[in-house]
């Protein structure tokens, strides 16, 4: 007895083979779940409440993702949608859902997931003393929670279930965690918590845990608990076997291996046996990989243990500054053989400048110079001398005010083209790639809070609305 | 010539672990490669290579996977206006890279 889960692919928006997915409808899943969302890409996300793929291939995906749903007759879950899962981005996500509900004449009852927290909210938290700082921790007050443009929290299984068991078709839901949009329904349905919440882990990021990263789609197959849904004894096999969970991708040549499977349990997570969830955690010392045939991997062995308090993880971002880039080139040997003394020299001339021209102290504004070829990714933990044969010069302009950036990078404008190395050597003049070499980058974001917060009730922090979708309403 | 991480092992991967930390995984592909790897790459020496203090790594040696693993919180969170990597998938290089 077991549940099938169907993962089209690691988040909406990146793409999937159709084949594999037609391929793992075929298999008859009892719920598709997909992530929409993540932190990976940065700050900017969740500090403007927007989406970093477009809506055109969130839509086209979605669409398919309808089809194979209605087809199925079974639940289709969305988790983090639109990147950082604000509530703005949940409406975003139903109004895709609306069009396409018309566009497919589908009639569905969805269910809207609002992970979105108040300032007001977080700060009453702060003061009863609900808030827990994570390592590394980050300063925490009344004043950071009023610099925060969004605020979410990090939804589990309670609040998806919750969103199930108004027998929705579809679930939207606003920031959860990567797993819980996995596991949600197995553990509704009596599956093992330990194998649940490790095959979510396993399953979250689609194909990547298998030798088809790009291929997307994986089944996972999940045991019942015989302890607690009475299978306990029923049959030899169900009573002589631990319960644990079958994955396999979908793709006609891509295949699970146990390393490919237990690898993943290292993927974007600083313990490689531990994994916290609202609730509890996952620890899978003791988990077991075998290789059932060349395609599919059984995992057995796997814990879940419950915390004494129901705590959720905060996102916030808050705006850091303005921005505006420069791009020089610079070909000219003599110059690139020296380049890190020339940024020395240029970026001196520029503080100097800007304070007996401009009044501007350096603590106004913030000017980073990296040389694109020799150690712009690494900085000074680049080991390797720089080899180039050009190097590009890579000029970010922070500042308070988008004027006042704008403006340090028009004054930077003609340094960047023509500072020489030296007093008294002919006026150089580089590369510049497109004019002006200037460009406004908008709003800085950062990430400001590494927090957890306990909830007495996992409902108390979210929201859970229903619609009613006709293909009447939406033409 | 010394022999680097590189030539040693499988691959080297790193990536952030959430805003705050990042993560850095060592395939050596065989028993043998992981024994010496176990053997000639300290703490230490990661620590150096990063420019982190020693106690800010935590290291795990998962023999079942042949795999060493460093993580360590993100000496500049993710997004700061003076992050260079966004992703953190670059600094494997620099273990990759790293002559035993």
């Amino acid at each position: 007895m077991s549940i099938r889960v169907l993962v089209p692919s690691g988040v909406l928006g990146l793409g999937f083979d159709h084949e594999a997915l037609a391929a793992g409808v075929a298999l008859k899943p009892d719920v598709i779940c997909i992530d929409g969302g993540s932190t990976d890409s940065g700050p900017h996300s969740l500090g403007t409440s927007t989406s970093k793929y477009a809506r055109a291939a969130c839509k086209s995906e979605w669409r398919a993702l309808m089809q194979a749903r209605a087809s199925l007759g079974v639940p289709l879950i969305l988790g983090s949608a639109g990147t950082c899962g604000t509530d703005a981005m949940v409406d975003w996500m139903f109004e895709i859902t609306r069009e396409l509900a018309g566009e497919l004449e589908q009639t569905l009852s969805v269910a809207l997931i609002y992970s979105e927290q108040s300032q007001r909210s977080v700060a009453n938290a702060l003061r009863n003393d609900q808030l827990q700082a994570l390592q590394p921790k980050l300063a925490i007050s009344d004043q950071v929670l009023e610099s925060c443009e969004h605020i979410v929290a990090l939804a589990g299984v309670e609040q998806i279930q919750a969103a199930l068991q108004t027998n929705a078709d579809i679930v939207i839901a606003g920031r959860t965690t990567d797993t819980a949009v996995v596991c949600a329904l197995p553990l509704l349905k009596g599956c093992h918590a330990g194998a649940s919440w490790h095959a979510a882990k396993i399953a979250e990021c689609g194909a990547l845990c298998s030798t088809h990263p790009t291929s997307g789609v994986v089944v996972v197959d999940i045991d019942k608990d015989p302890e607690t849904s009475g299978l306990h004894g029923e049959t030899a096999d169900a009573s002589s076997e631990r319960p644990g969970f079958t994955i396999y991708p979908t793709a006609k040549d891509a295949r699970c291996t146990p390393h490919s499977v237990s690898a993943h349990m290292l993927y974007e997570n600083a313990d490689p046996f531990i994994l916290h969830e609202p609730g509890g955690h996952l620890n899978v010392s003791d988990s077991e990989y075998i290789a059932l045939n060349e395609k599919q991997v059984r995992v057995t062995g796997s814990k879940w243990v419950p915390n004494k308090s129901y705590t959720v993880k905060l996102e916030a971002a808050r705006l850091a500054g303005y921005q505006c880039t420069a791009l020089a080139l610079l070909r000219d040997q003599h110059y690139v053989q020296h380049a890190r003394q020339w940024v020395d020299r240029l970026s001196n001339f520029l503080h100097t400048s800007l304070e007996t021209q401009q009044w501007l102290s350096d603590h106004e504004y913030h000017i980073d110079i990296r040389l694109i070829g020799d150690n712009a990714t690494l900085g000074e933990l680049e080991a390797k001398p720089c080899m180039a044969n050009e190097l590009g010069v890579l000029v970010i302009i922070t500042a308070s005010t988008q004027e006042l950036a704008d403006e340090i990078g028009k004054f930077t404008n003609p340094y960047l083209l023509h500072y020489p190395l030296s007093d008294d050597e002919a006026l150089p003049t580089f590369a510049f790639p497109y004019s002006p070499a200037q460009t406004s980058r908008g709003a800085l974001y950062e990430f400001c809070l590494n927090h957890v917060m306990a909830l007495t009730d996992p409902m108390s922090a979210f929201s859970v609305a229903t619609h009613r979708l006709s293909p009447e309403q939406n033409s | 010539m010394k022999t680097s991480v590189g030539e040693l092992v499988d691959y080297v991967r790193s990536k952030n672990a959430g805003p705050f930390w990042i993560t850095i995984d060592i395939f050596c592909g065989s028993d043998a490669s992981y024994d010496a790897l176990c053997q000639k790459l300290t703490t230490e020496r990661v620590a150096e290579t990063l420019r982190q203090p020693l106690q800010a790594i935590t290291r795990f040696d998962i023999s079942s996977l042949n795999v060493i693993k460093f993580s360590l919180p993100r000496p500049v969170v993710q997004g700061h206006r003076t992050d260079r990597d966004m992703h953190g998938a670059q600094w494997a290089v620099l273990i990759e890279e790293l002559r035993l």
